[in-house]
């Protein structure tokens, strides 16, 4: 390949990658790089292997395999073209700061810079969902402005007053240990190079770890006023240990693991309102079950991770398909969790299909209305895990 | 066996290796051996990750060597361990002998005589052959700090032992990692890595991998068994069968002298393509008699 073309294409390869990176793809310059060797290691003979050198150079998780084929498609048809549009869009698109989930608008936006009419198109819709079902999605970014003075206070106050919880299990990975189990043969080993007579023997013991922790929570209607209070803990909670893995679910399931590990409070949350659409909607918890027993079950609940589940239990599926699913949660989990607002009426009673189907499948049931309640979490959460395990496998 | 030059030498290769890949892998694992990086492969179980590696050291002639990753694997299982035993026979014959300096002594039972070879250092080890193949196999199964462990060794190619000193590959192997995505393999490592999700073939590519793997199976079967296959993998189950599974059915309905597919056999042998019980549940009975249905008429539409 002549000199000057390869440079051209060293050129596109890097606008390629700049694409791809406000598409929200993590595409690095040492990528950027790699991908160049590899195209020069593979030669461009056909489109098809062009692309899966790309493919192979520029994408690392699964999750963006779809995003780079249409920004492939779109923009190896005609780069100068996207070069153009790029170079007038250039400073609004620097302004824009990518968050959204949604693949094909990230990457139009990411391409020509587009604001997203739908949020500014859509009519202002108010109605009071609390306490009921309500049978539409309600699509639009919940306002963190309406959280009053006084529940932010306590919000604050009660995170502030958190000691977060230490429950640990033993791993096989072992450290030194002066009274241990186990022989540490290297250790006694070189002990025994430095005195001379009788070999002490040195010891290890199996290292402990906090299970990873996965958050289930319900953002309907019913559920609103607690999920805004107890983001803040999730917030907190993410950042203060690793392997937790928050979703939040109303109608749909969405994970906002990433959007909550950015350290500001007030942006981790600007972020999960803008992730999540369907604030305020309605419940369906047998299909966010299932959805999360098909797509992320496998993924995050490998190494005895402990689940919350935060909802009222209010379907507005009336608890169709929530038995088999909350089932098949319980089967893979250590520990689960449910957390109930509603518990904090006295006289509470198991009426709704929904909670009916879920109560005997929850290792523990408690409320989460108040600090009272979010402090005696804390408590259960750094409790003895071995005796639950065992109470749950013999029944 | 040299390494192949080009995209469509790597096709053949692993076809050699009976491996029926597509366009897409043979162009990863080509760069692979050509930039001499590794290669993470992910995919659902039975997908044929661990295949690829086998196929490519049969087919260049090189070593394999296996890691197999299990929570709580230390540097005592994968990279190397002192011979405790050898050494303390060694310190009670220089005692007996009544020798010389402890400095001595020191420095000759932590000399590589009393080392055992672990994959990870095996795999640093030059060979005749040429730089082995190094499986990595199931590294999701592992925990965070054995993975950061890994990143040293693969972007480096060396070892250090404290006692020796540092062991350096001067032709580093082919690595090739697989995950079943259990968790999220950590960026850092992704990142030194060239990533291939391996995806379930499509019907013909299946076909063929059938064919090759399965020859005993009488073709009519062969065809009908990837047909439910890919009618299964639409469906919503847990765990959609891979092409493991597939072969093992076919293999299991040669056994049953089966000539074709019908609702009796189907039921029976089911346990061999879906492994949760709730699977085999939702498909057993109407759901298969309704696929096998749907699947006579495209056979007969198509002839």
């Amino acid at each position: 390949m002549a000199e000057p073309q390869q440079g051209r294409l060293a050129e596109n390869i890097v606008h390629f990658a700049r694409v791809l990176r406000r598409a929200g793809m993590p595409a690095g310059p040492r990528q950027v790089i790699e991908a160049i060797e590899a195209v020069q290691a593979a030669g461009l003979t056909h489109r098809k292997d062009f692309y899966w050198t790309l493919h192979a150079t520029l994408v690392k998780r699964h999750e963006h395999h779809e995003l780079f084929d249409q920004a492939f498609h779109v923009f190896w048809r005609d780069p100068k073209l996207i070069d153009r549009m790029m170079s007038m869009m250039l400073p609004e698109i620097e302004a824009r700061d990518e968050t959204r989930e949604e693949t094909s608008r990230r990457l139009a936006e990411a391409l020509f810079g587009q604001n997203d009419v739908e949020a500014t198109e859509e009519p202002d819709i108010d109605i009071d969902a609390s306490e009921t079902f309500s049978a539409q999605d309600v699509l639009r970014t919940k306002d963190f402005e309406q959280m009053s003075a006084a529940e932010l206070a306590e919000a604050r106050a009660a995170i502030a007053r958190l000691r977060l919880p230490l429950d640990e299990s033993r791993t096989r990975r072992t450290r030194a240990a002066v009274r241990g189990q186990l022989v540490d043969m290297r250790a006694t080993m070189r002990a025994s190079l430095r005195s001379s007579g009788i070999i002490p023997l040195k010891r290890r013991d199996f290292r402990t770890k906090r299970p990873p922790l996965v958050v289930l929570c319900d953002i309907s209607g019913s559920m609103s006023v607690y999920a805004r209070v107890f983001l803040h803990f999730l917030h907190a909670l993410t950042n203060a240990r690793d392997r937790v893995h928050v979703f939040l679910f109303g109608t749909r399931l969405t994970n906002v693991t990433r959007e909550l590990r950015h350290r500001d409070i007030d942006e981790a949350i600007e972020r999960v309102t803008q992730a999540v659409d369907d604030w305020d909607g309605g419940t369906r918890i047998g299909e966010t079950l299932h959805r999360f027993n098909v797509d992320w079950a496998r993924r995050v609940l490998g190494q005895g991770a402990v689940v919350l589940l935060v909802t009222d239990g209010l379907d507005r599926e009336a608890g169709e398909g929530v038995e088999p699913e909350i089932t098949r949660l319980h089967r893979q989990t250590k520990r689960l969790i449910w957390l109930n607002p509603l518990l904090r009426y006295d006289r509470f009673e198991p009426k709704s299909l929904g909670i009916r189907a879920l109560l005997p499948h929850v290792d523990e049931f408690r409320p989460v209305h108040n600090i009272q309640s979010l402090t005696a979490l804390v408590e259960a959460l750094s409790g003895e895990p071995e005796r639950m395990k065992t109470g749950k496998k013999a029944a | 066996m040299t390494l192949p030059s080009s995209i469509d030498e790597t096709v053949d290769l692993l076809a050699r290796g009976s491996y029926v890949a597509d366009r897409s892998l043979s162009t990863v694992v080509f760069l692979a051996l050509k930039m001499g990086r590794p290669l993470l492969l992910e995919g659902e179980a039975g997908v044929g990750k661990t295949e690829i590696a086998k196929v490519l050291a049969q087919a260049l002639g090189r070593r394999l060597i296996r890691l197999q990753c299990y929570e709580g694997l230390d540097t005592a299982a994968a990279v190397y361990e002192w011979n405790y035993q050898a050494q303390m026979i060694e310190i009670r014959l220089a005692e007996a002998e009544g020798v010389e300096t402890r400095d001595e002594l020191g420095k000759d039972i932590f000399s590589e005589r009393f080392l055992i070879r672990r994959p990870l250092l095996q795999a640093l080890e030059p060979s005749v052959e040429g730089p082995p193949v190094l499986l990595i196999d199931e590294l999701d199964r592992t925990d965070e700090p054995f993975e950061a462990y890994l990143l040293e060794v693969l972007s480096d190619f060396q070892v250090t032992v404290p006692e020796i000193g540092t062991i350096h590959a001067d032709n580093p192997p082919i690595v090739i990692v697989t995950s079943n995505r259990t968790r999220e393999i950590h960026d850092a490592l992704k990142r030194r890595c060239l990533y291939h999700w391996v995806d379930y073939p499509n019907a013909e590519r299946e076909l063929d991998i059938l064919r090759l793997k399965a020859p005993q199976a009488p073709e009519e079967l062969s065809q009908q068994v990837v047909a439910f296959v890919q009618q299964l993998r639409q469906m919503d189950l847990y765990k959609s069968p891979g092409v493991a599974e597939t072969l093992d059915w076919a293999n299991a309905l040669t056994h049953l002298n089966a000539l074709s597919l019908d609702a009796n056999n189907v039921n029976d042998t089911l346990g061999t393509l879906l492994k949760y019980q709730d699977d085999i549940a939702r498909v057993q009975g109407s759901e298969a008699a309704r696929i096998l249905e749907e699947i006579r008429m495209a056979a007969s539409a198509a002839q």
